[in-house]
């Protein structure tokens, strides 16, 4: 099975490397961007037939490791 | 006082920090490998030294915080072992949730190595009865992560247990934006755990302890966790 996990900064949190892309991307001369922040796209391939207990490993993947949850989101995509 | 310092690959800062050690408590610290499930009978103190363990992948500290070596870390915190985390240490320390809150990319996004002046907020701790309360100590840093936030929560109770044991401040004390070079919220450089006996710092003490390094304000904390055992044993 195929799945993939989104990490993201929860809002509020300070995205240093989000600013500093969405100066290059004004400096670039790309209009109307107003805001950028930076997240992490992980792409798994995981077995298991069963649905529900493969993204139980997924949930227990990224709170254990994938995200730090003090500061990040996840989301979980099956394919 | 019997040390051990863990070893990760990618660490770098493991042989200053035995140097310290060797230096200031005239004793020998074991290297344990980051593989191995045990700490040497008898460690009083565990250091996780400074460097890029796993070469920083996925967040810094985050790949270290979960290897072998840490379920025994854990339980030696848990038992009230006093465990010095600097640097790179610190940022595994915070993703082993022995302390609360993350190291964060440096507000100013550039790798920082340089001295800085910490303001010692209190010296009742086995880590700083080395220094008065109020005292300012200059020390290296060199970090492009060290940049400290948590939830208002949790730095409203850091702060009313007072828990923040370095603070980077001006030559003269004063707490000023000006002076906290990575953006740190409140300025925290070094923080303790709830217990009182996990501390995490940024900065490296260990890099000035001997007049040949220029300064020696970092014996400070060796020469007071020595004293703290000496006083216990």
């Amino acid at each position: 099975m195929k799945a993939r996990v989104t990490v993201t900064l929860k809002p509020g949190i300070l995205d240093p490397q989000g600013k500093a892309i969405e100066g290059a991307l004004r400096s670039l001369g790309v209009g109307g961007v107003t805001s950028v922040r930076q997240g992490k796209v992980f792409d798994i391939e995981i077995e298991g037939a069963d649905r529900a207990g493969t993204e139980a490993a997924l949930k227990s993947a990224a709170e254990k490791l994938l995200a730090n949850t003090v500061i990040e989101n996840y989301r979980i995509e099956m394919r | 006082m019997r040390s051990a310092v863990v070893v990760f690959p990618g660490i770098n800062r493991e042989r200053d920090m035995a140097r310290a050690l060797r230096l200031i408590s005239g004793r020998e610290p074991a290297l344990v490998w980051h593989a191995d499930a045990s700490l040497p009978p008898g460690t009083d103190l565990v250091v996780l030294p400074g460097g890029f363990a796993y070469g920083d992948y996925l967040r810094c500290g985050a790949i270290a915080a979960r290897a072998p070596i840490m379920d025994a870390v854990r339980d030696f915190a848990a038992k009230g072992g006093l465990v010095l985390a600097i640097c790179n240490g610190f940022q595994i320390a915070c993703e082993a949730g022995l302390l609360p809150g993350v190291l964060m990319r440096n507000a100013q996004l550039r790798f920082i190595c340089r001295d800085v002046y910490l303001r010692v907020e209190r010296s009742d701790t086995p880590f700083t009865r080395g220094y008065n309360a109020r005292q300012v100590i200059r020390v290296p840093v060199a970090h492009g992560e060290g940049n400290y936030i948590a939830d208002g929560e949790t730095i409203a109770r850091l702060e009313g247990e007072g828990r923040v044991l370095f603070r980077y401040s001006s030559p003269d004390g004063m707490i000023d934006p000006n002076w906290n070079h990575n953006g740190a919220m409140n300025g925290i450089a070094g923080i303790i755990n709830e217990r009182g006996n996990v501390l995490g710092m940024m900065p490296h003490p260990e890099n000035h302890v001997e007049a040949a390094m220029g300064r020696t304000d970092g014996r400070g904390l060796f020469a007071g966790l020595v004293d703290h055992f000496k006083v216990a044993a």
